[in-house]
């Protein structure tokens, strides 16, 4: 295969795995607008705390570096249990503590209280862990599929030499990433779309009053998006860090405002969208990190953000709210 | 005007206190020289900062204040005013134009950007006007600091090679300052008598001057036909197109005129600088200048002068200097207190959105009529 192919499909795989975060992150942005049409400004912050948390528990039960056995098996799970936990305890509290007093004031009330608890997340992370990248132990035992013996002669009995591909790599972290990302994505659409509590949520998204007329009690659903939102974009922060094993107290801006770029691609309010624009956000990263240069990603992806809110703001799948004005 | 100049009667009324005003702004740069002196914190130039800082809040109280747009991205108008400077004045550009004449094409060339990135946004609601906005703040920095190496090659043709525009992340400098060349020719003094540099006294009073004319727009914009209708398009723009206030034009004027005070500013504040590069445009400074306006009060001039200068000495001179001066003696040798400066922010904002929402100082006009809207007014009781 020729180099330019191997890059691509390298390409291909690095916008897998970035959508794969950004669609948890999304998630939460979309969830909370579709209920009480806020703009959380600070949920990609609960990613880098998401991060940040899980590096402290980590360092306190220092484990052996790479996980193996238990450690891979108990300890991992247990940790990203108690990340979704913290993260969404936090993005809990910050609701009932910032945005509830505002709920009838106008939009852009809690949107700017919004930005303040984001500025006082970075530099409350700043003086945590201070304002410098933060390297994220590699707990993660990374192997290339692409050099696994057994991998090489299942392809070879297909016809191809994956060893030629000396530019590809697809390694256990890479499927990790694809492991808890995409079950807990199609868990988050069964939740929404199957149980008493996502039928709840719908409905309130739906239309607040009438969903309160029917006894549903709405300041619990709206606490209950919180808090999963706060706990999805947690773990996403998590995973990212055991797959990039690195970051900083600014890198929740980032991510948010991908995340909420992805959001208004799928169409704001849309579960399915938030998931489908993450992962081409996440493609159009890649591939403008590698084909135009990575300066310029941060153009292109804010470029596509204005573009689709300027001509088609309802989003690829259609927003669930208006956001032109009536 | 009258009215608003007529608000406390009793004690200094009128012209007085006018004179009385003049004085202190005239006096405080000596006061604080002497300040200076005593204490070893940098008062001037902070001080400096903060009107400038005052002047691109004026700017964006027209679009947030008055208007009711939420701008987030204010920031990239403060850049374009600064970089059409830096572009224009520049020696290795060549054009090295006039200090005087340089500054009101940044104006212009702003104001032109405000309705460029105002334009196509202006149909969304606020919140996602608010993004966009965000957007462009990021975008801008982004060009600036890439178009310092900037190739570009369509089908194998190289269009434009290595073209220098921006210098990158390294920045321009040395800009052009206000020559007063002229003066000396006139009084007859020797070359070099009014070479004004960095002083701070000087760049206090350039900077007052511009100040004074952004407040005097200002001023004279609230109270105008168009000032009327941005308020009118704020409080209901449905009502306000009924009554025949073109929403468009008038938003659309909101965002060039927010946008050539910042343009203004920006260009006075690279030439005191006289080195500017993108991280001096992040979006933190969008949004301290949202604080400014926001804490001070939506809308109000006189707010905004006066909590911009507040906030911005505090941030400059107490988070910057006395604190960590403070802190750092004994107490906390190694700490970092200017960390806790978003803190203080952010904690600040959610705070003032949640207990007092018109901000310290609110125009008149609205002080009286902020309730927090009920599902009743919100759906239009028919009374209200």
């Amino acid at each position: 295969m020729s180099i330019d192919n191997q890059v691509f499909i390298q390409n291909v795989i690095i916008g897998l795995t970035v959508g794969g975060y950004l669609a948890l992150i999304a998630l939460g942005y979309t969830m909370v607008y579709g209920i009480i049409e806020l703009i959380n400004f600070a949920h990609g912050d609960l990613f880098a705390f998401g991060f940040f948390i899980s590096l402290t528990i980590f360092a306190e039960i220092n484990p052996e570096i790479p996980l193996h056995g238990s450690g891979l098996y108990f300890t991992l799970p247990a940790v990203a249990l108690l990340t979704m936990l913290l993260t969404g305890s936090l993005n809990l509290a910050i609701d009932q503590i910032a945005y509830k007093p505002l709920r009838r004031a106008p939009r852009l009330a809690p949107l700017l209280t919004a930005v303040g608890v984001s500025f006082m997340l970075e530099a409350i992370y700043a003086i945590w862990k201070g304002p410098i990248q933060i390297p994220y132990p590699r707990y993660f035992p990374k192997e290339d599929y692409m050099e696994n013996e057994h991998v090489i002669s299942f392809f070879s009995k297909l016809g191809m030499d994956i060893t030629e591909w000396r530019i590809v790599s697809f390694t256990t972290k890479d499927l990790f990433l694809f492991g808890v990302t995409i079950p807990l994505v199609v868990l988050l659409t069964l939740f929404i779309d199957r149980t008493r509590i996502g039928k709840a949520m719908r409905a309130s998204a739906q239309d607040r009053e009438a969903a309160m007329m029917m006894g549903i009690n709405v300041n619990r659903i709206i606490a209950t998006t919180f808090f999963v939102g706060g706990a999805l974009a947690g773990v996403a922060g998590m995973v990212w860090g055991l797959y990039i094993n690195s970051g900083r107290f600014t890198m929740g801006f980032e991510a948010g405002l991908m995340a909420f770029t992805s959001a208004v691609l799928g169409g704001i309010g849309n579960i399915r969208g938030a998931v489908l624009g993450a992962f081409i956000i996440g493609m159009i990263k890649a591939m403008s990190d590698s084909y135009i240069g990575s300066e310029w990603t941060r153009v292109v992806i804010f470029g596509i953000l204005i573009l689709m809110l300027v001509f088609r703001p309802s989003g690829i799948l259609g927003s669930t709210q208006s956001i032109e004005k009536l | 005007m009258r009215d608003i100049l007529a608000q406390p009667r009793s004690m200094f009324s009128g012209r007085l206190r006018w004179v009385l005003i003049a004085i202190i702004v005239v006096i405080a740069p000596f006061a604080m020289k002497e300040l200076e002196l005593l204490t070893n914190f940098g008062l001037i130039t902070q001080v400096n900062r903060a009107l400038i800082f005052v002047a691109l809040a004026q700017g964006l109280n027209i679009v947030v204040g008055l208007a009711g747009l939420l701008d987030l991205g204010y920031a990239a108008f403060f850049a374009i005013g600064a970089y059409t400077f830096g572009l224009l004045t520049w020696p290795s550009h060549d054009i090295e134009m006039s200090f005087f004449l340089a500054i009101w094409i940044c104006a212009l060339v702003a104001a032109v950007f405000g309705i460029i990135i105002g334009a196509p946004t202006l149909r969304l609601r606020g919140d996602y006007l608010a993004i966009v906005t965000l957007a462009f703040g990021e975008i801008i920095p982004a060009l600036v600091r890439n178009l310092g190496d900037f190739t570009l090659t369509f089908r194998g043709r190289v269009l434009i090679e290595d073209y220098n525009l921006t210098n990158g992340s390294q920045g321009l400098t040395p800009l052009g300052r206000p020559d007063f060349s002229f003066l000396e020719n006139l009084f007859g003094l020797d070359k070099g008598a009014f070479n004004v540099g960095v002083d701070p006294t000087f760049w206090y009073f350039a900077i007052v001057i511009t100040s004074m004319i952004v407040l005097f727009s200002a001023i004279r914009l609230n109270n105008s036909r168009l000032g009327r209708a941005w308020k009118a398009i704020r409080e209901d723009e449905t009502a306000a197109d009924f009554m025949g206030v073109d929403p468009i034009r008038t938003k659309l004027a909101a965002f060039a005129i927010g946008a050539s005070f910042s343009g203004l500013a920006g260009a006075v504040y690279a030439s005191m600088l006289g080195a500017i590069f993108p991280e001096l445009f992040k979006f933190q400074v969008s949004i301290f200048l949202l604080i400014i306006v926001v804490l001070s009060g939506r809308g109000s001039i006189w707010g905004v002068l006066i909590g911009g200068i507040i906030i911005a000495t505090f941030d400059g001179v107490f988070l910057a200097q006395v604190l960590p001066d403070i802190f750092n003696g004994e107490l906390l040798p190694e700490y970092d207190v200017q960390s806790l400066r978003w803190v203080f922010f952010g904690i600040g904002l959610i705070v003032i959105m949640i207990f007092r929402p018109q901000g310290l100082f609110p125009p008149k006009s609205i002080e009286t009529k902020i309730v927090p809207p009920t599902t009743e007014s919100a759906e239009g009781a028919p009374n209200s």
